[in-house]
């Protein structure tokens, strides 16, 4: 597998990253590295195999439905870099 | 009858599956602590996993996943023992850590299917695809300040479950059955209020069109429609606009749209154009949910009865038609108030007073059959004085008004208005002999033939009489001497 340039182009803006046209051969590069390098899994033959999820046999975890938390707002909105009363704001947003 | 839409080159059939997002009823979050209910001053119903600061797990509320399996079984579905939880990824100022923890490859709930009924009676099954578990956003607006944005992560993380239809829905009215229908079950099941004003039901409209015969043709979905109605409208206006694009010699792109409910009209959410590249993968904090067989089990058996059943078991045990049926099982409350009036009685006569003159006070007065102005044991009490003949159907109907204005017991007013009916053949035979002197004329014109008019004799009886003569021994009376 190997990524084109309009492919590391469209990886930025979902990532919302923004990245100059001159640095995309450069990603490029680096990216097809790392793909390349995950790649060697592929030479292991898991035919048959169950695809494993965690390396321990423990559960998933649950809790009880109980109201343990919250009421922490200056907490909270304690790294908000432009808070406004009680509330975040961010640049307007409108569809 | 197929609906279709006539377009300049002919009938055009539609095509319509609906994902709909329910939130769940739960104290606190799917993933976190903090409360989940509706309300709370902004951004104090948060924990900062829910604000995605960075280090904090989740942990699965385990109530939210009993009322996603308890939603399945209501659905006639297949659960998953082993399910999983992914990341969806995007990015949005509502959702603080990039990302959606849902269910994507592997779903808590597969197939299923729920029974549609249509107003001209027509039943049809609606297929269910999957259901799975997901976080809700937080909440932006937009009219605070010009230049910004306020967010409240109050929904941050509430837990939803999303229902996803088959494309199995061919007309809006399908469409506002499976809705209702969904609903109903929600709230019989306590999984989720059904409350679509407040958006606690909310649903993605998916519509296409297509030639009889034709393979489905490209979707487009109408985001977060927030009304059954709106739903209904949104799915003809989009079908409208599709056949135009087609017979225009066009192609329908596949994308995301919004219904304008004030213009009538769906629009293109360019900003969504990435909407479907999500990239998800098994989100790493969250190990595989496996529940055991017997925890299903035991929720299928805490199960209320559910509206079809309990349709289905009114007809047989109380002898109503299945329209009475439906109609009475709409609510669990409404169902729960005619058995009580029912119990023992003439259930006929119950459903007759439930769905008549119970539903019509219910609606002028502005109440809800939960404060009803007359409770089931008091209108129960009424029937039974018509049961055992104390009052007439006529009179009956005089003392329901009076019990909705006064409160009292239908007993208690018939003995304060003297209501009570007569049932004494010397006073009904006096007033028939009254009767048949007074009108000479016509008694003989009657005798000559005129039959209709017996029931202007009935009618002078009742009337001499203040309404109060059993009816019966009154056209037995009168059929004795004319």
């Amino acid at each position: 597998m190997s990524l084109d340039p309009a492919t590391v182009r469209r990886i930025a803006r979902l990532a919302r990253i923004g990245i100059d046209e001159s640095d995309v051969p450069a990603l490029q590069g680096e990216l097809n590295g790392i793909l390349g390098w995950v790649e060697q899994l592929n030479e292991v033959d898991v035919e048959g195999v169950t695809p494993m999820v965690g390396t321990g046999h423990a559960a998933l975890r649950t809790r009880p439905d109980v109201v343990t938390d919250g009421n922490c707002r200056d907490a909270v909105l304690s790294n908000a870099p432009d808070g406004v009363g009680p509330f975040y704001t961010v640049p307007k947003v409108v569809e | 009858m197929t609906y279709t839409i006539e377009g300049k080159t002919g009938a055009w059939e539609i095509v319509v599956g609906l994902e709909v997002h329910a939130q769940v009823i739960s104290h606190s979050k799917l993933f976190s602590g903090a409360s989940a209910s509706y309300g709370g001053e902004p951004n104090t119903h948060v924990s900062l996993v829910d604000a995605g600061f960075p280090g904090m797990l989740p942990v699965l509320n385990q109530e939210c996943v009993a009322q996603a399996i308890r939603t399945g079984l209501g659905l006639r579905a297949r659960i998953n023992l082993e399910s999983r939880f992914d990341r969806k990824n995007y990015f949005y100022a509502d959702l603080p850590t990039g990302y959606q923890i849902s269910q994507f490859t592997h779903p808590i709930v597969g197939e299923g299917t729920v029974e549609i009924e249509l107003a001209d009676g027509t039943v049809r099954h609606i297929g269910i695809t999957r259901l799975h578990m997901e976080q809700d956003a937080g909440k932006s607006m937009h009219d605070q300040d010009p230049a910004r944005s306020f967010i409240d992560l109050n929904r941050a993380g509430v837990a939803l479950m999303e229902i996803v239809s088959e494309p199995d829905i061919r007309c809006p009215e399908e469409a506002g059955a499976y809705l209702r229908k969904l609903r109903q079950i929600l709230r019989y099941l306590g999984t989720c209020d059904g409350n679509m004003e407040e958006g606690s039901m909310r649903a993605d409209v998916n519509v296409s069109v297509r030639k009889a015969g034709e393979p489905f043709r490209t979707r487009c979905e109408i985001k977060n429609v927030n009304s059954i109605r709106y739903v209904m409208h949104a799915i003809e206006v989009e079908a409208t606009r599709q056949i135009e694009v087609w017979e225009d010699g066009g192609e329908v792109d596949q994308e995301t749209r919004l219904f304008d409910p004030s213009r009538n009209e769906t629009r293109s959410l360019r900003s969504k154009e990435d909407a479907h590249d999500y990239r998800y993968f098994p989100d790493p904090d969250l190990l595989p949910l496996v529940v055991e067989q017997e925890w299903v089990d035991a929720l299928e058996r805490g199960l209320p009865e559910l509206p079809d059943d309990k349709r289905d078991r009114f007809v047989k045990e109380y002898g109503i038609p299945r329209y009475d049926a439906s109609v009475l099982v709409a609510e669990q409350a409404i169902a729960d108030y005619y058995e009580e009036v029912a119990k023992g009685r003439d259930a006929r006569l119950a459903a007759n007073w439930v769905t008549g003159d119970l539903f019509g006070a219910l609606n002028r007065t502005g109440r809800t059959i939960t404060d009803s102005p007359i409770s089931a044991a008091a209108l129960g009490g009424m029937l039974d004085l018509v049961s055992d003949k104390t009052i007439n159907g006529k009179i009956a109907k005089e003392v329901f008004e009076d019990m909705l204005e006064t409160g009292d017991s239908a007993a208690a007013i018939v003995e304060r208005k003297g209501l009570k009916q007569v049932t004494d053949t010397g006073a009904i035979d006096a007033a028939v002999a009254d009767v048949m002197a007074r009108n000479a004329d016509k008694v003989e014109e009657y005798r000559g033939g005129k039959d209709r008019l017996f029931g202007f004799f009935v009618g002078q009886v009742m009337k001499a009489m203040a309404g109060k003569a059993n009816p019966a021994m009154v056209n037995e009376a009168l059929k004795k001497v004319l």
